[in-house]
């Protein structure tokens, strides 16, 4: 599920650059963007973005949340804490997002 | 059991002794066998709220008929002398949360335990068991299991359940419909009946949407018009889903959007009980015919609505925990045709 979104040949070099990312130093202008938004006290944290960032949620609540896409883009699955879910934004445009255990939990992704 | 009656007694009669003077709590109620039934049912309802105002030192404030949360029993036989509630029919069981592991109970396993023996230590078993979902914390297919394997230590086999939203958090989800989903046909929503009870099991937990409330949506609405058509009113009717059936606060999602719809359809019955679980606590609601009720958990307690920043587990001292957690016993009296609820603690 979680990897469903890294399919990209560029998310591919993202993750070569995460996985080698020591031994081969890249240059920021290879790596992809990678931006961790946490979610803590029944709130995500609001976010603005540039389009390729994979935006990575932590979960710091003794309570489980999801991340889900309204469009229906993605949804995670019930993260517990420290649990993480990330998905990338390749697109610009305006992402509201909402969990699925407590669907007053919401909030937009703005991608530059 | 025994224990769950005697607070039931005991705080009614706190409630005799707290009373206001101004109060319509100021009377016991007349003896049952003076009173028509319609009376009587009155009586039962207006002794209930009396309770409701007396309970463990609280003082409850009925706003617009919604009673702020207790940790103790509400509800129970009050009748002539403590008279027997009648034959137990069902035990709510709710929000076990197998696989909760945080310091609000490290032992949410020991904590079903605890209560599957106190429902087996039951003198009269209750014929059925009623779970009202959040069976498990992530429905990851272990959590199922280890829950399904717990539950089975139950001496009464006859299990009903709906899910929470807790329950349906796998992708694709499944885990829940491949265990408990035979019995609506993979819908969520089902009937049956028993002991002359009228019961039905509705799911509110699917098709959230992004800052609203549960939902039941129009086919299950439809199907509930269905299931009630040519019933007739005078048929005890039991209707359980996990989140509240009324909004008991919005800011935290705790209601279910179009519930009206449902209670429009329910209120030509002479005798209705709602039964809900989600928000691990006590909350009580009477309105006409209609007796709201959630449920204590099994696993956690959760803080009263609007305490901090959300509804998470609520950390207590270790001796108050099972104090918190608990079961609902529902019995029946034949004749005249009444439940009877009983909110019993682990300790």
């Amino acid at each position: 599920m979680i990897f469903k979104h890294f399919q990209t040949p560029l998310m591919l070099l993202g993750l070569a650059a995460l996985g080698f990312g020591a031994a081969w130093p890249l240059t920021t202008a290879w790596a992809a963007q990678e931006t961790q938004a946490f979610i803590k006290d029944f709130k995500f944290a609001p976010l603005t973005i540039k389009a390729g960032t994979t935006v990575t949620w932590v979960n710091k609540d003794d309570e489980p949340h999801t991340v889900v896409g309204d469009a229906g883009l993605f949804r995670s699955s019930g993260l517990d804490t420290d649990e993480r879910f990330s998905y990338t934004f390749d697109k610009p445009g305006v992402y509201p997002i909402h969990c699925s255990i407590h669907p007053r939990m919401v909030a937009t992704v703005v991608v530059e | 059991m025994a224990e769950g009656e005697w607070q039931a007694k005991k705080f009614w009669n706190s409630g005799i002794n707290r009373r206001d003077e101004k109060s319509s709590c100021r009377n016991p109620p007349p003896k049952e066998k003076d009173m028509s039934d319609d009376k009587l049912l009155q009586s039962r309802r207006n002794a209930l709220k009396c309770m409701a105002y007396g309970g463990a030192g609280t003082l409850f404030v009925l706003a617009g008929g919604v009673l702020t949360p207790v940790n103790l029993a509400m509800a129970g036989d009050y009748g002539k002398g403590g008279s027997k509630p009648g034959k137990p029919l069902f035990v709510q069981i709710s929000d076990t949360h197998i696989g909760f592991n945080k310091e609000a109970n490290p032992d949410v396993n020991g904590s079903l335990t605890q209560t599957i023996d106190l429902v087996n230590g039951m003198a009269e078993q209750p014929a059925l068991i009623i779970h009202t979902g959040d069976i498990t914390h992530l429905s990851k297919p272990a959590e199922f299991d280890l829950a399904q394997q717990l539950l089975s230590g139950l001496h009464t086999t006859e299990l009903h359940t709906v899910p929470g939203e807790h329950d349906t958090t796998d992708p694709t989800v499944t885990e829940y419909f491949n265990r408990f989903g035979k019995a609506s046909d993979n819908k969520g929503y089902y009937s049956f009946d028993h002991a002359g009870v009228h019961f039905i099991a509705l799911i509110n937990v699917l098709e959230f949407k992004a800052g609203g409330l549960g939902t039941l949506g129009p086919d299950q609405l439809a199907w509930v018009a269905a299931d009630l058509k040519g019933r007739s009113s005078s048929t005890p009717i039991v209707v359980f889903a996990h989140m509240p059936l009324w909004t008991i606060y919005e800011p935290w999602g705790w209601g279910t959007g179009d519930a009206d719809q449902l209670m429009s359809q329910l209120r030509r019955f002479g005798s209705v009980t709602v039964l809900n679980g989600h928000i691990h606590q006590i909350v009580q609601k009477l309105e006409g015919n209609m007796t709201f009720h959630t449920a204590r958990s099994t696993s956690y307690p959760q803080p009263a609505p609007g305490e901090g920043p959300g509804p998470g587990p609520l950390k207590v001292a270790a001796d108050l925990l099972p104090k918190m957690l608990g079961i609902t016993s529902v019995s029946v009296q034949p004749h005249p045709r009444v439940l009877t609820l009983v909110d019993t603690a682990l300790a």
